[in-house]
């Protein structure tokens, strides 16, 4: 008998699998019946157009680019101050701004084309003819691979509810999407409901092939001195390390519950243990933003990061994480 | 230190070649009511010109962000060849932990970032205006003008003398200097735009360059339009990426036509011309004025 005061933890037969060469792991991975090289994409919003970072590294290293979300008009955004630091995240309103998809189409498609990337356009509006409308004018663009929803908008036809927050507005988008896209369509679903696997659900049988989880959560911050908000738009998106713990349990449960959907993970993945969490949880792909912002080579650094930390613990194919959840009971 | 690898963008040439780089601090010491702090950087030193900025990851506890800073002095010469000073305020938890770095401690870097400082087409008498630490970027581009044979003349102010930065060094760049303090306690009491007048017609002035506060930028700005002078300012605004891809640090700017965008200070700027500014334009954010916009929180 043990006298030691803490219980005995259960023996566990950790596989010890031989290490592999970094250049034998297979990084591949499909998101929606799309293949990727690697699981590594940008969140949109946190990319702009591409050309940014583009000074930095070739961005089409990456597995996939999600472009920051275009709208059937162009939109001027909100006023300053859109940001605001808070503990291991920001807040941001920005207010969707972009040139509108007749311009985006114009001049920041051709670009990401001639690169060769992969790229995942971002759609938003505040009604479903304006997400359908979008759609459409993406229809059979080359380079296209897959379009994801920003269901964070308000509904202008509901109250400005957000669609994201609603089981039925959602599906609208989603079928009207559907119906006018000829690429997978990835739904962009938020933590700030009370059951995510219910909407999850829904947008599914209307006929999203994927999820991207999670959009930013709701927050705000106030200048103790002047009792102002530190944003313009008095609440923001909260986004950072301070949310995946968030992220990764919207993931899980919505993997445990639909096994089958592709989800892409988004949501303050800043490391390589990050990636291999939310790969862990559910997710085919993760989604990295605001990492970005403080170090604009994360996405080459995690891919490599990746290969090694897979080589170094024997992982052949990195999909073979995708899941592996161990239960405690 | 170690760069990694940087690329020029296709069809973007007026985006610049920027790195990311491990800097061995050098020096950190006050000067004034202000911090300078200096470190080693060829890679940045080699690619940096007046008015472009640096962003430095800070390692204070629950710090996410970078803080974008000026370039205050580069050194491509001598024994300091290399090596990157930038000025600080300390007046938040990023810039308190910049205070306590030491010598041989080591900072992530990455730069340099933004539009520099335009030089001017012909020989003409360049005003420097710089407000508190705004002055950090102007004594850069007074020694760079000196270089090209140009006179430089320069108008240093702040609310005290203690937030005076550089008046040695003003006074040895420029032909003529000018202080001003608000509450008197050096040089001329008053505003930099009290004096502005007077030191354009006496330097023969045909350019004007001004960083700091962005109401003495407007009040500058406005009047250099009457005095009918080319005016180019280096804007401060709230930065999340410094790099271009986040939206946070947009301000008002009017093309040719007359039409309002708003464009990104990392990207656009920090140096824009002032005449295109719509410093009157307070549907984007001018603190005085809040009107409702239509639009969600998300971006």
């Amino acid at each position: 008998m043990s006298a030691s005061p803490v219980r005995d933890q259960p023996a566990r037969a950790w596989p010890r699998r031989r290490s592999l060469d970094p250049a034998d792991v297979d990084l591949r991975v499909q998101l929606a019946g799309v293949a990727l090289p690697n699981p590594i994409t940008t969140a949109s919003g946190c990319f702009a157009s591409g050309v940014e970072v583009d000074r930095f590294y070739d961005v089409t290293e990456l597995g996939a680019i999600v472009v920051k979300s275009v709208t059937r008009e162009p939109r001027a955004g909100l006023p300053t101050p859109r940001m605001a630091e808070t503990p291991s995240g920001m807040l941001n309103a920005i207010g969707l701004q972009n040139p509108g998809v007749d311009a985006w189409l114009a001049r920041d498609l051709p670009w990401l084309q001639d690169r060769g990337a992969r790229v995942v356009a971002s759609i938003a509006g505040n009604s479903v003819e304006d997400f359908a409308t979008v759609a459409g004018r993406l229809r059979g663009q080359p380079g296209i691979i897959a379009i994801e929803v920003n269901l964070s908008c308000p509904n202008v036809e509901e109250r400005g509810l957000v669609f994201a927050c609603s089981a039925t507005d959602s599906q609208e988008v989603i079928a009207a999407v559907r119906a006018e896209a000829s690429v997978p369509v990835l739904a962009k679903l938020t933590s700030d409901v009370t059951d995510v696997v219910s909407i999850a659900e829904a947008v599914v049988d209307a006929g999203a092939d994927g999820v991207t989880l999670i959009n930013t959560l709701l927050g705000m911050a106030i200048d103790p001195d002047t009792g102002r908000p530190e944003l313009w738009n008095t609440y923001g998106g909260l986004s950072g390390p301070a949310i995946r713990p968030v992220a990764l349990r919207n993931v899980h449960q919505v993997h445990q519950a639909l096994p089958d959907v592709p989800i892409l993970g988004c949501g303050g993945a800043r490391t390589v243990e990050d990636v291999v969490q939310f790969l862990r949880a559910g997710a085919s792909a993760v989604a990295v933003g605001t990492a970005t912002f403080v170090d604009p080579f994360v996405g080459p650094r995690l891919i490599a990061g990746l290969r090694t930390w897979c080589a170094e613990r024997g992982i052949a194919a990195v999909t073979d994480l995708v899941g592996d959840v161990q239960p405690w009971r | 230190m170690s760069t990694q690898r940087s690329g020029t963008v296709q069809g973007r040439p007026d985006l610049d070649t920027p790195v990311q780089a491990t800097c061995e601090v050098l020096d950190r010491r006050r000067e004034g009511a202000y911090w300078v702090l200096s470190f080693a950087a060829k890679e940045i030193a080699e690619r940096a010109q007046p008015g472009q900025f640096v962003s430095l990851a800070v390692q204070s506890p629950g710090a996410l962000l970078r803080r974008p800073f000026s370039i205050a002095r580069v050194s491509q010469q001598g024994v300091a060849a290399g090596t990157v000073d930038v000025v600080f305020d300390a007046h938040g938890p990023g810039t308190e932990w910049l205070t306590s770095v030491r010598g041989h401690d080591v900072l992530d870097v990455v730069g340099p970032l933004g539009r520099p400082f335009p030089m001017p087409r012909r020989k003409v008498g360049c005003l420097l205006i710089g407000g508190g630490y705004g002055v950090a970027p102007l004594l850069y581009l007074g020694e760079t003008l000196r270089r090209e044979g140009l006179r430089v003349d320069m108008i240093v102010g702040a609310a005290t003398q203690a937030r005076l930065l550089g008046v040695i060094e003003a006074k040895r760049l420029s032909a003529s200097s000018v202080f001003t303090t608000e509450d008197g306690s050096y040089g001329t009491q008053g505003r930099v735009t009290d004096v502005l007048e007077a030191v354009v017609a006496h330097g023969r002035t045909g350019v004007v360059y001004a960083c700091g506060p962005n109401a003495m930028l407007r009040a500058v700005s406005e009047r250099c339009g009457e005095l009918h002078l080319p005016v180019q300012v280096a804007v401060e605004e709230r930065m999340a990426c410094g790099i271009g891809v986040c939206f946070t640090c947009v301000l008002p700017i009017r093309d040719r036509a007359g039409n309002v965008h708003l464009r990104r200070a990392c990207l656009d700027g920090p140096v824009l011309n002032g005449a295109r500014i719509a410093w009157e334009d307070t549907r984007y954010g001018a603190p005085s004025a809040r009107t409702p916009a239509g639009e969600g929180g998300d971006a």
